[in-house]
């Protein structure tokens, strides 16, 4: 009766160049897929927040509100709404079409690392140098947030945020899961500044970078750790990390200019991607496909597994006409 | 035995007159009148023509009206009872046979079955099957003139498609025994190579529900035994299902029997015997067949079981529609239909039991609660001020000694007292003049130099402008209390007898001494800040620890941070670097994330606050119970438990504290967690914090934002400046300020003192005014410090600051000053401006290790680089 299982694909992985986008708008602090992939967000150090479309490249909005440089983004599932945040000490809420503000959130004490969305968009999440995570409602017109989390003893590097969860990293080397479903705060110390924390697409995992240059795989529910993965660098930057999208692989951003990729299971370094010189800042992985994007200095770097053809841009560009 | 037939032979009694009589339906008496005369009398003892007797009608001839006279029937001559309900022709209201559905009759099926017994050819009633009435309802009868015909379903014409799929779903419903309507049929419609375009077909007849209610208390589908299928005979009929299915109730509504089955009469099968007209004798004793009962959980295979798993494709086909699953599920239930789609299972709302720590044993485990009367009571007094639920659980509890006379009273129901009482204030005064005698000089003018000094401080103008009393040190009595209020009222009226005035003069004069003496420590104690020292401080990010006597700190505090940092060292992440805490996230959050409020009705949010006494040395210094300790000469601290010290404002005034010989026999003073990140007031300075501007080391040279620096211009918290004594076993201590601002001890005697891990893990001092440590009193006379070993090397003493220190002391014998290390230079401003030791005895002090774990100053470290 039972047939031998089909063989499972061989993962692929984003080592083709597909294109370069130079953002012209200083140094990008951070790059986002929105919740589709088929767009992206870059942050700019000269204010202001652009969006990009992933297939052709061309510069879609300008968002330009904020006071100092946009330090995070994030789109909300419906793609109606952007977030995002800065060091200006403020969080703002878009309109995509229209690029207005619809809310200006001020409240935290420093410069704001990170923001998050929840599933339906119903409460912004943002992490701040001054220790505290707040929660941010998106229906009220309420302009305090719901809820301070300040159980963080140094600054919030990182967050993400899951149907139930909420995971931030500190600076203070622990890691926060928030279980709102059962009402309980689990605290891994990892005793090295976190840099960035990820939910693996099971939602079994965690993944964590730190200072120390490693980055680490913990399972979700005791704390143990399932992977540590290293060779790239990371000493004193605030870089990302991620998982790809069918977990198959670990990624993170270095130091010396690469995009270090492992693969999960074994955590061998499967491609070490050269991306520039510099120290690339940002990454993220596309929601469902084979798709990277990269931040280094002012560029956008678009890399996918195969070279693109011209056939899938014509689609993409009918689709986006229709 | 008579009594015993009595029993049985209950005694029949006479049955009385009242409850012979009979009423008719409308209330009359009737009476019976015997059987043979007629029932029931009518009228006078069946006199006719009185009230309610019989008469007879008067003749009418009826010759001309014959045209109009019917046939009589018989209920013309039924009287009103024979019509009633239990009469012999009971009237009802009922379809009539043309509205009449096509259920049958079942008193006709009972004729009919009866009668086919004894028909002609036993078993049938072949007659009446062959002449039956053409009858049909009214509804079938407006079926047909809408074009319906028998066996059809009703509804709108449907493709073939349809068509062909609901006759799937109908056999398969049918299960594999036999489908009712002729399997030649529906194979037709499977095979379907003939299908014609714009052909629509009737729909399938449909099963009708039967929607009787079920009254009965057994299972679902139980039909009982029928007896007309028990005694029918025969070998098919030898296995008699209890339980029958909708198919093959279906089959029974339809009214089609099986094709193949012999039908038989008469009693037969099991048991019974053989009657002469029978010539088959072989089922006499019933053999039951295996194939009857099911072999297989779950029905038969399809395909007649004939070809297994080898059978060929149309058999062994595989079924892609759930729906169709029915043969395999067997017999479905009377009153059930398989569910045209499946369930939805969210497998996230799926919980798993919580996971039990592997120690966990079912059974409550209390706190452990030290015996009280093990422990010295000050101690135990220390403990219960120092963990809330404690003090709370037994207010009164402490030692009688703590009791006053009222409570005591109170807790032996005595009746009030209404004068003093002679006795017992004769000894009392007594004792006290001979105590005031025998030790003259360490009570009576002293005692009056320091009510002068209280009063002095309390009519202050700050203690004038200090107006809510935040401080009240009896608490715990109230009566107590409100006289010390009055005192310090008193006080700050400047009234000089203030403290004669508040005393209660029921008291006994010795109770009255002590209180006397208390209330002067405590004022002096708890004089206002704003005159010595509140200038000198600044409030602390949290001013509620200000105004409050307690402090709030979370519940759950982390484990010990040096554990996890030799887990993490090893790589052994889990259970040793995972710390797990109460989180009662916003209402509104939850809702927000459509999420149930885990903790409903929880008034709170975030980490569980739990209320802590600030450590006051009020509490550990109280008056000790033996009256010899007016003097306080002896105080013997065995143990001290701190479990959480929380040094709110360190103002300790020892000013009137006068130990003579203070024994510190602690021997494991293990206080592991100094984790108070509450630290309300606090004040260490900041002068050394190196703000880590120089760790931004961004990338991108041409993105040198000058913004960086900004945000942490604020951080002037860092407090560790870290002068690190280390004594032999005192390895890291960093202490940044300390202020005291008078400390007379005469003697101190501590024996041991074992710190075995402080950890300081404070990162948010916000306070960075102190880089000044008072010490402004006078009377140092003499320090024994047995063993003081300082190991650091090189202590620079940079400080030109030290304005005046006036060691007065003749007796500073310091034979014991071994090495002076001196590790770390940065003590940068130390005023020690007087500091007065009469006696310090340290004979030894263990600080194994004490660690100032605020290595995570790192925030700037990892800032955006470009």
């Amino acid at each position: 009766m039972s047939f031998p299982q089909p063989k499972p694909e061989v993962p692929q992985l984003p080592q083709n160049l597909l294109r370069t986008i130079d953002c012209q708008q200083g140094a990008v602090r951070a790059v986002r897929f929105n919740a589709d992939g088929n767009y992206l967000l870059s942050c700019g150090s000269d204010k202001s927040l652009k969006l990009w479309s992933v297939s052709r490249g061309t510069l879609l909005k300008t968002y330009s509100g904020h006071g100092y440089e946009v330090l995070d983004a994030d789109g909300s599932y419906d793609n109606s709404q952007l977030c995002s945040c800065s060091s200006d000490k403020t969080v703002i809420l878009w309109d995509v079409a229209t690029g207005q503000v619809t809310r200006k959130l001020r409240g935290h004490a420093g410069k704001v690392n990170c923001v998050q969305f929840n599933e339906e968009a119903t409460v912004i999440l943002s992490g701040s140098i001054d220790g505290t995570v707040r929660c941010w409602d998106t229906r009220s017109r309420k302009f305090d947030p719901i809820q301070i989390l300040d159980e963080a003893q140094d600054g919030v590097s990182s967050l993400k945020v899951s149907e139930h969860e909420l995971l931030t990293g500190s600076v203070d080397g622990r890691v926060r899961r928030y279980d709102l479903r059962m009402g309980q705060l689990h605290v891994d110390f990892i005793n090295s500044p976190i840099t960035c924390v990820c939910f693996s697409a099971d939602g079994q995992c965690t993944l964590t970078s730190s200072l120390d240059s490693t980055v680490r795989l913990l399972d979700k529910s005791t704390g143990e750790m399932l992977g540590e993965y290293t060779g790239h660098k990371m000493k004193g930057y605030k870089l990302d990390c991620c998982l790809s999208s069918k977990d198959t692989h670990v990624l993170s951003c270095s130091e010396d200019g690469h995009v270090y990729c492992w693969d999960l299971v074994e955590g061998s370094l499967m491609l070490k991607l050269p991306v520039g010189k510099a120290v690339v800042q940002s990454l993220s992985f596309h929601p469902s496909e084979t798709r990277l994007l990269t931040a280094m200095e002012g560029r956008v770097q678009v890399w996918g597994a195969e070279p693109e053809e011209t056939e899938e841009e014509v689609v993409v560009v009918q689709q986006e006409k229709a | 035995m008579f009594s015993i037939t009595c029993v049985d032979e209950p005694l029949r009694k006479p049955v009385p007159l009242y409850e012979q009589t009979v009423k008719d339906e409308k209330g009359r008496y009737q009476r019976f009148h015997g059987a043979f005369t007629g029932g029931f009398s009518a009228g006078y003892f069946n006199t006719v023509g009185t009230k309610e007797g019989w008469t007879p009608a008067t003749f009418v001839s009826s010759r001309q009206q014959k045209a109009g006279r019917q046939n009589a029937r018989p209920e013309d001559f039924m009287d009103e009872e024979d019509l009633g309900d239990h009469g012999i022709a009971p009237r009802q209201i009922t379809t009539t046979a043309d509205f009449a559905s096509g259920r049958k009759d079942v008193i006709r099926d009972k004729a009919r079955a009866i009668t086919s017994l004894s028909a002609p050819i036993p078993g049938d009633t072949v007659l009446e099957d062959l002449v039956a009435p053409a009858r049909s309802s009214m509804g079938v009868e407006l079926l047909r003139k809408m074009g319906w015909k028998d066996g059809q379903g009703v509804g709108p014409r449907v493709k073939r498609r349809l068509c062909k799929q609901r006759a799937d779903s109908a056999t398969r419903a049918f299960g594999s025994a036999s489908p009712p309507n002729g399997s030649s049929e529906s194979q037709d419609e499977e095979d379907g190579e003939f299908v014609p375009e714009n052909v629509t077909f009737a729909p399938k007849d449909v099963t009708p529900i039967d929607f009787t209610p079920k009254v009965d208390l057994h299972g679902l589908g139980y039909r009982g035994l029928n007896p007309l299928a028990a005694l029918r005979g025969g070998p098919g009929a030898g296995h008699i299902n209890l339980f029958t299915m909708d198919s093959d109730r279906t089959n029974s509504l339809f009214g089609e029997d099986r094709k193949g089955q012999r039908r038989r009469g008469g009693v037969a099968g099991q048991g019974f015997g053989v009657g002469a007209m029978e010539d088959d004798d072989e089922d006499i004793y019933h053999r039951d067949i295996m194939s009857n009962y099911d072999t297989v959980l779950g029905g038969e295979e399809p395909g007649n079981g004939l070809y297994g798993w080898t059978a060929p494709q149309q058999y062994n086909r595989k079924k892609k529609d759930h729906s169709k699953d029915a043969a395999y599920l067997g017999k479905i239930l009377e009153g059930f239909t398989l569910a045209s789609d499946k369930l939805e299972t969210k497998t996230v709302g799926i919980f798993p039991p919580p996971n039990l720590p592997r120690d966990f044993r079912p059974v409550h485990y209390f706190r452990p609660v030290v015996d009280l009367s093990s422990v010295s009571p000050m101690v135990a007094q220390a403990l219960q001020t120092s963990r809330g639920h404690m003090a709370q659980e037994e207010p009164s509890k402490g030692g009688r000694h703590q009791l006053d006379s009222a409570q005591r009273r109170e807790l032996l129901g005595e009746a009030t007292l209404q004068g003093a009482d002679c006795s017992l204030y004769s000894s009392e005064t007594c004792r006290h003049n001979k105590m005031s005698l025998l030790n003259p000089s360490r009570f009576a003018p002293h005692a009056e130099q320091q009510q002068q000094e209280a009063l002095s401080v309390w009519s202050g103008p700050t203690a004038q402008a200090q107006t809510g009393q935040t401080f009240k040190p009896f608490e715990r009595t109230p009566h107590k209390q409100a006289r010390y209020d009055l005192y310090i009222d008193q006080l700050k009226q400047g009234d000089r007898d203030a403290l004669e005035l508040s005393l209660d003069p029921t008291m006994t004069e010795w109770e009255r001494g002590r209180e006397r003496d208390e209330f002067v420590r405590a004022a002096l104690l708890y004089k206002p800040s704003s005159s010595s020292l509140s200038c000198r401080f600044t409030r602390g990010k949290q001013d509620d620890g200000v105004e409050a006597d307690t402090v709030e700190v979370t519940r759950d505090q982390e484990n010990d941070v040096d554990d996890k940092q030799a887990a993490v060292k090893m790589k052994m992440f889990g259970k040793l670097t995972r710390d797990t805490f109460e989180w009662h996230p916003d209402n509104l959050l939850c809702k927000r994330f459509n999420i149930p409020d885990p903790y409903p009705g929880s008034g709170f949010v975030g980490m569980p606050k739990v209320k802590r006494d600030k450590f006051s040395v009020f509490n550990f210094l109280t008056v000790s119970e033996s009256p010899t300790a007016i003097g306080y000469t002896t105080l013997h601290i065995h143990t001290l438990h701190y479990t959480s010290l929380h040094y709110t404002s360190l103002s300790l005034h020892y000013t009137s504290l006068h130990y003579t010989s203070l024994h510190y026999t602690i021997p494991h003073y293990t206080t592991p967690h100094y984790t108070t990140p509450h630290y309300t007031t606090l004040h260490l300075t900041t002068p050394h914090y190196t703000t880590p501007h120089p760790h931004y080391t961004t990338p991108h040279s041409h993105y040198t934002t000058p913004h960086y620096t900004t945000p942490h211009s604020h951080y002037t918290i860092p407090h560790y400046t870290t002068t690190h004594y280390t004594t032999p076993h005192y390895t890291t201590l960093h202490l940044t300020t300390l202020h005291l601002t008078t400390l007379h001890l005469t003697t101190l005697h501590i024996h041991t003192l074992h710190y075995t891990s402080l950890h300081y893990t404070t990162p948010h001092y916000t306070t960075p005014h102190y880089n000044t440590l008072h010490l402004t009193t006078p009377h140092l006379t003499t320090l024994h410090l047995t063993t003081l070993h300082y190991t650091s090397p090189s202590l620079h003493y940079t400080t030109p600051h030290y304005t005046s220190l006036h060691y007065t002391t003749p007796h500073y014998t310091t034979p014991h000053y071994t090495t002076p290390h001196y590790t770390t230079p940065h003590y940068t401003t130390l005023h020690l401006t007087t500091l007065h030791l009469t006696t310090l005895h340290y004979t030894s002090l263990h600080y194994t290790s004490l660690h100032y774990t605020t290595p995570h100053y790192t925030t700037p470290h990892y800032t955006t680089p470009h």
